[in-house]
C-alpha cells in the first residue's frame, strides 16, 4: 500500500479574518502512505492550521481537502475513525494515569474486548511505558509524555497519523526514540505527517514541505533541497577568537549570502556560481583553512528566501569598560529544592567577559530554574550567584543593575507602541530625562526603529518584535545579558539577524548568558554547560564537547550526539 | 505559534454563519462507519463519563465548586441577610421623668428588638440620628403623665432616619407595637377594658414566626444550585481548551451529543451532593422544616439542575478560557437569580417589562418550588407546572448548545 495517496490538498487557503492575511495561502501537495512526509518551517508559518485542517477541526475558507477518500468538514465523524493525531502538547488528561488515557481513548476509538488487549500489550511495550501504567500523566517526563500521547494517537492503527511539533522541548534521546517508533510505522503503510520548526529533522523524513508565512516554499525530497546548493558551503577553521569578526567581514561580501558561527568554525555559503572564499578576502590575519562542507538543510532553507539579511549594528556607544580581569558572571554551588525534589544540584559556572555561555538541557532539566537564580528571581535554596562581581542576594539592586534580560517570547507591552515600550522599560532601569533620551536615541537609532516608534508592539513583525525585546533589555547599558530561549521557534533568517546583533554587542565587550534546547542555537555559544536533572554534567566549547564523544564509529559528532553520549554516561554513572 | 495563540485568534475571529451550523445528521451516518462500529455510541459516552468521573474525584477544583461553595454562600446568606431587625438602637427622651413614663420605657426595653438609651432633652440625639449611630428617637413630652392622667389624646414623637426608608418604617411600627401593647397593659392594670370595635387577630401559616430565614434560605439554595450547576460545566469544557486536551478529543469519533452527555452526567450527581449539603444544612443548622417529600425535591432539583447545567454548556461554546467561563457564569447565574427570582425582591411589585422578564429566569420556579416544598408540603398545583417550565427550559437550553457546538476549532 506504499505510495498510495492519502491526503490531497488542492489550491487550501485558510484565512482567520474574512480579509486578513492568509495563514495559508494557496498550498497543494498529497500525502503518500508508507512514508514520514514532514512540514517543516519556523513558528506562524502555517504549520499547526495545516495539520488541523487535515484533521477535519478547521473548515478550509478556499481549496479542496481530502484525506483517506473524506471530505474533513462534512465526513468529519469517519474522518476522525480513519486518523490517529496528536496535537501539540500531546493532548493527555494530566490527572489521568497512563492506563485511564489510553482506555478513554481505546473506548472512543472502538478498540474493544480481545484486540483492547492486544494493543495495549503491543502500544506499552513500544512505548516502553508498562511500568508506568498506573502513574498520573501529568507526572510523567516530558519524553514520557510524547510516546504515550502518540501512543492514544495509534491506537487503532490509523491509515494516517498526525503529529503536530512531536519533538518540542522533549530531550534528544526521547526525540530519536520518536523517530524509530514512528518509522517503524511506515513500514506497516501507514502515512505520518509531522510538523518540526526544527529544520535538521526535515532531513529525516521521505518528503518534506517546506512552509514560511503561510506559503509552499518546497516540497519533496529533502535531500534534493539540500542538494541543489552542493558545492556551496564552505567551513571556515582556525578563526579562533576572531571568528565573530571574520564573520561580519565575510557577510559584508555580496557573493556571500549566509554565514553562521559553528563551535569555533565559521559556516559560508556562496552565490550561485560563485567561486570559494579565500583567506584572503576574509582579510583573516590569522592561518585559517577553508573546506567544502556537507550541506545541511537549513542551508538550503535560507538560501532559498534569499540568504541573510546584512546589516551591521553600530552600538559603539555601548562600548563597555574593559575587563578588569574578574569574572563577569559566577554562580557558585546554586542549589535549588522544591520540598524533596533538586531542582538544581550544586550548578557552577563562571564567565568570563565578552563570552557567550549557554545553558543547554531539555525542558525540565534545571536551565530554566538556574535562569530564574541567576537573575535573582528566585532565591537558591543553597549556593550564590555574582553578576558583575555584586552579590545576587546580598545586592541584589546592585546587581541586577549590571544586566538585561529577555524573557522568552518577549515581555513586550502589546498595546503600548514601541516608543511607550521603550520609555517604559528605560524608567523601569530607572533612567529619567536627558539620560533616558539619550539611551533611547541610541537604541533606536542602532536597530532602525525609527520609522516604527508610533506602532503598536504587539502588531510588529516577529523580526522587530525580536529587535525591540533587545533594544528594551539594553537601554541602562548593562554589562551582562541574559536571553532566555531567544530564538527557539523563530525563523532561521529572524534567528540569523539576532545573533548578528549579539554578535556585535559582544565585540564591544558584553558578556551574555543564554538558555536553549536547540542544539543549533547552542553552536553560537562559546562554552556551553549541559544540564540534566538538575546537575551540570559537562562544561566545555562546543567543539570539545564534540571531541569528548569521538569514535571510530562516530567520527563526526554533532552537538546533539555529543549532548546524548554525555547523558547516556551520566545515566550509566548514576546506575552504577 | 504556539498553539494557546491560534485558539485564541480563532476565537475573536467571528465566523461566517455558514461554518457556524452543526453539520446535518445524515452527512454524519455514512454507512461503512455504522457498520463498523455498532454500540460506539454508548460506550463512547460511558467513556467520556467515566473519564470525567475521575477527573473530578483527582482534580479538587470540582469539589470545592460543590462542597465548599454552597456551605459558604449558605451561611453568608442564612445569617448575614435577614430582614428580621432586633435591636434598634433607640434614644428615648424623657421630658420629665416618673413612674408612668418609666414603666413605658421598661417596656420598650424589654423587647428584643430595642436598646434604648435614655435623655432628658431631645437636643442630646439629634447629633447621632444625624449620624446614624441610632435609628430613631422616641419623645414623651413634658404633660406625657397630665395628659395620660386625664385620658387625653396622648402624643409620643417618633423621629426615624428616613435615609433607610425599611428601617425606618420598622421603627416606626415596633415603636407602635410596644405603644400599644403597654396602653393595653396599663388599662388592664387599672382595671379598664379598652373598647375596641373590631379586633383582629392575626394568624400567619408556614411561617408563624415570620421569620425571614424561613423565606430566604429556600431562595439562597436556588441560587447557589444554579450558580453552581453552570460554573460547574461551564469551567470543565474551559479547562479542556486550556489544556489543550479538546484537540485530541475533537479528533475522535465522538460526537457532540455524546460530548455532552459525558458532561452532565457526572457534574450532575456532584450537583445532587451540592443541593444534598444544602439541604442538610438548612434543616439541621438553620432549623428549616421540610413539609414536602423528598421525591419531589429531587424532582425539582433535578429538572433545574438540567437547565444550570446546559447553561454552562452554552457558555462554554463561547468561553474558552476558566476566567472568562467562571466571569461569564457568575453574572449570567447570579445577578437574574438574586433580582428575578423573588428571592429578595418582590416579582409582583415590579413594573410589568421586568415582571415578564423574570418568566424567563429559571430561579424564579425553583424557588417558588423550594418554598413550597420546604415550607408548605406537596401542593401539586404549584410543583407541577414549575417542574415542566424547568424542563421545557432544559430541552429549550440543551438543543442551544447543541446547536451552537462544532466538534471543530473554529
Amino acid at each position: 500500500m506504499t505510495g498510495e495517496e492519502i491526503a490531497i490538498v488542492d489550491k487550501l487557503t485558510k484565512r482567520f479574518t474574512p480579509d486578513g492575511t492568509p495563514a495559508l495561502d494557496a498550498i497543494s501537495f498529497s500525502i503518500k502512505s508508507g512514508q514520514v512526509t514532514g512540514v517543516a518551517g519556523p513558528d506562524g508559518a502555517g504549520k499547526t492550521t495545516l495539520m488541523r485542517l487535515m484533521a477535519g477541526l478547521l473548515v478550509p475558507t478556499e481549496g479542496k481537502l481530502t484525506v483517506c477518500g473524506y471530505d474533513t468538514i462534512k465526513d468529519s465523524i469517519a474522518l476522525h475513525h480513519a486518523i490517529g493525531y496528536m496535537p501539540q502538547r500531546f493532548g493527555l488528561y494530566e490527572d489521568l494515569t497512563v492506563l485511564e488515557n489510553l482506555t478513554l481513548y481505546a473506548d472512543l476509538r472502538g478498540v474493544v474486548g480481545k484486540a483492547r488487549t492486544e494493543t495495549f500489550e503491543r502500544l506499552l511495550a513500544f512505548t516502553d511505558l508498562a511500568r508506568f501504567t498506573s502513574r498520573l500523566a501529568g507526572n510523567l517526563s516530558g519524553g514520557m509524555k510524547q510516546k504515550l500521547g502518540l501512543a492514544c494517537a495509534m491506537l487503532k492503527s490509523p491509515r494516517l497519523l498526525l503529529l503536530d511539533e512531536p519533538s518540542v522541548g522533549v530531550d534528544p534521546i526521547s526525540r530519536r526514540e520518536l523517530w524509530r517508533m514512528v518509522l517503524a510505522l511506515t513500514e506497516d503503510g501507514v502515512a505520518v505527517v509531522w510538523t518540526t520548526a526544527y529544520l535538521d529533522e526535515a532531513e529525516n523524513c521521505a518528503e518534506v514541505i517546506v512552509l514560511n508565512n503561510g506559503a509552499l516554499l518546497y516540497k519533496g525530497d529533502p535531500k534534493a533541497m539540500t542538494a541543489h546548493i552542493g558545492d556551496r558551503v564552505f567551513l571556515v577553521e582556525g578563526g579562533g577568537g576572531e571568528r565573530r569578526t571574520l564573520l561580519a567581514r565575510a557577510l559584508s561580501r555580496p557573493e556571500i549570502i549566509d554565514g553562521v558561527l559553528q563551535g569555533d568554525a565559521v559556516r559560508l555559503v556562496v552565490k550561485e556560481d560563485a567561486p570559494a572564499p579565500t583567506a584572503v578576502e576574509l582579510e583573516s590575519a590569522g592561518r585559517v583553512t577553508i573546506a567544502p562542507a556537507k550541506p545541511r538543510f537549513e542551508d538550503a532553507f535560507v538560501a532559498m528566501l534569499g540568504g541573510q539579511p546584512k546589516r551591521t549594528l553600530d552600538l559603539q556607544a555601548a562600548r563597555q569598560p574593559a575587563s578588569e580581569g574578574r569574572a563577569a558572571v559566577e554562580a557558585i554551588d546554586l542549589t535549588m529544592k522544591f520540598g524533596d525534589f533538586t531542582a538544581a544540584d550544586h550548578i557552577s559556572f563562571s564567565i568570563k567577559r565578552g563570552e557567550i555561555f549557554g545553558l543547554l538541557g531539555p525542558n525540565g532539566a534545571g536551565k530554566s530554574t538556574t535562569f530564574k537564580m541567576m537573575c535573582g528571581l528566585l532565591r537558591p535554596t543553597g549556593g550564590t550567584a555574582r553578576v558583575d562581581g555584586y552579590d545576587l542576594y546580598r545586592a541584589p539592586s546592585a546587581a541586577r543593575g549590571r544586566l538585561g534580560y529577555m524573557a522568552q517570547k518577549f515581555s513586550l507591552y502589546g498595546d503600548l507602541s514601541v516608543r511607550q515600550n521603550l520609555d517604559f522599560f528605560g524608567g523601569a532601569y530607572g533612567l529619567w530625562g536627558a539620560k533616558k533620551r539619550d539611551a533611547i536615541d541610541r537604541v533606536v537609532a542602532a536597530f532602525d526603529l525609527g520609522p516604527h516608534l508610533g506602532v503598536k508592539a504587539g502588531t510588529l513583525p516577529l523580526g522587530f518584535k525580536q529587535r525591540l525585546a533587545l533594544s528594551c533589555a539594553i537601554l541602562h547599558n548593562p554589562p551582562v545579558l541574559f536571553l532566555d530561549e531567544p530564538t527557539s521557534g523563530v525563523d532561521p533568517i529572524t534567528r540569523r539577524e539576532f545573533w548578528g546583533y549579539i554578535n556585535s554587542m559582544i565585540a564591544s565587550g558584553v558578556t551574555v548568558m543564554v538558555t536553549t534546547h536547540f542544539m543549533d542555537e547552542a553552536e553560537y555559544c562559546d562554552r556551553v554547560a549541559l544540564i540534566y536533572r538538575g546537575k551540570s554534567i559537562a562544561i566545555d566549547t562546543p567543539d570539545a564537547l564534540q571531541a569528548s564523544v569521538r569514535t571510530p564509529a562516530l567520527p563526526n559528532p554533532t552537538l546533539e550526539d555529543a549532548f546524548i553520549a554525555l547523558i547516556e554516561a551520566q545515566d550509566r554513572r548514576e546506575a552504577a | 505559534m504556539s498553539d494557546l495563540e491560534t485558539l485564541e485568534r480563532t476565537d475573536l475571529v467571528p465566523q461566517p454563519p455558514s461554518d457556524r451550523k452543526f453539520e446535518a445528521p445524515e452527512s454524519r451516518a455514512r454507512p461503512d462507519i455504522a457498520v463498523s462500529d455498532k454500540g460506539g455510541s454508548m460506550r463512547r459516552m460511558r467513556a467520556l463519563i467515566r473519564k470525567e468521573m475521575l477527573q473530578i474525584i483527582r482534580d479538587p477544583s470540582s469539589l470545592v465548586v460543590a462542597v465548599v461553595l454552597p456551605l459558604l454562600l449558605l451561611f453568608l446568606f442564612g445569617f448575614g441577610v435577614s430582614f428580621d431587625v432586633t435591636k434598634m438602637r433607640v434614644g428615648v427622651v424623657i421630658e420629665n421623668p416618673n413612674p408612668e413614663t418609666e414603666m413605658f420605657l421598661a417596656s420598650l426595653a424589654n423587647t428584643p428588638f430595642f436598646q434604648v438609651r435614655v435623655a432628658h432633652d431631645r437636643r442630646a440625639f439629634l447629633d447621632d440620628l444625624t449620624a446614624s449611630r441610632i435609628e430613631g428617637v422616641v419623645i414623651l413630652a413634658g404633660d406625657f403623665t397630665q395628659r395620660i392622667g386625664r385620658g387625653d389624646t396622648v402624643g409620643v414623637q417618633i423621629i426615624t432616619d428616613g435615609t433607610d426608608p425599611n428601617t425606618a418604617s420598622l421603627v416606626n411600627a415596633y415603636v407602635q407595637g410596644a405603644w400599644q401593647t403597654w396602653l393595653a397593659q396599663r388599662a388592664l392594670s387599672s382595671g379598664l377594658q379598652a373598647k375596641a370595635l373590631i379586633s383582629t387577630e392575626p394568624r400567619v401559616w408556614f411561617n408563624p414566626e415570620l421569620e425571614s430565614r424561613r423565606f430566604l434560605v429556600p431562595g439562597s439554595i436556588a441560587l447557589i444550585l444554579m450558580m453552581i450547576g453552570s460554573l460547574l460545566t461551564a469551567l470543565v469544557v474551559a479547562r479542556e481548551w486550556e489544556r489543550g486536551t479538546i484537540e485530541a478529543l475533537l479528533a475522535t469519533p465522538a460526537s457532540v451529543p455524546e460530548f455532552l452527555v459525558g458532561k452532565v452526567v457526572p457534574n450532575f450527581f456532584l450537583g445532587l451532593l451540592a443541593m444534598a449539603i444544602s439541604v442538610g444544612f438548612s434543616i439541621f443548622v438553620f432549623d428549616m422544616p421540610l413539609r414536602g417529600s423528598i421525591f419531589s425535591l429531587l424532582a425539582a432539583t433535578t429538572a433545574f439542575l438540567l437547565v444550570a447545567l446546559s447553561a454552562g454548556l452554552l457558555i462554554s461554546t463561547v468561553a474558552r478560557t476558566q476566567f472568562l467561563a467562571s466571569q461569564i457564569a457568575m453574572m449570567a447565574s447570579f445577578l437574574p437569580g438574586l433580582f428575578f427570582s423573588g428571592f429578595i425582591f418582590e416579582l409582583s411589585s415590579m413594573p410589568a417589562p421586568l415582571r415578564a422578564f423574570s418568566a424567563l429566569v429559571p430561579a424564579r420556579y425553583f424557588v417558588k418550588s423550594l418554598q413550597t416544598i420546604f415550607l408548605a408540603g406537596d401542593i401539586a398545583s404549584v410543583l407541577v407546572p414549575s417542574i415542566l417550565i424547568l424542563s421545557f427550559m432544559s430541552v429549550v437550553v440543551m438543543a442551544l448548545t447543541w446547536r451552537n457546538s462544532k466538534m471543530r476549532l473554529d
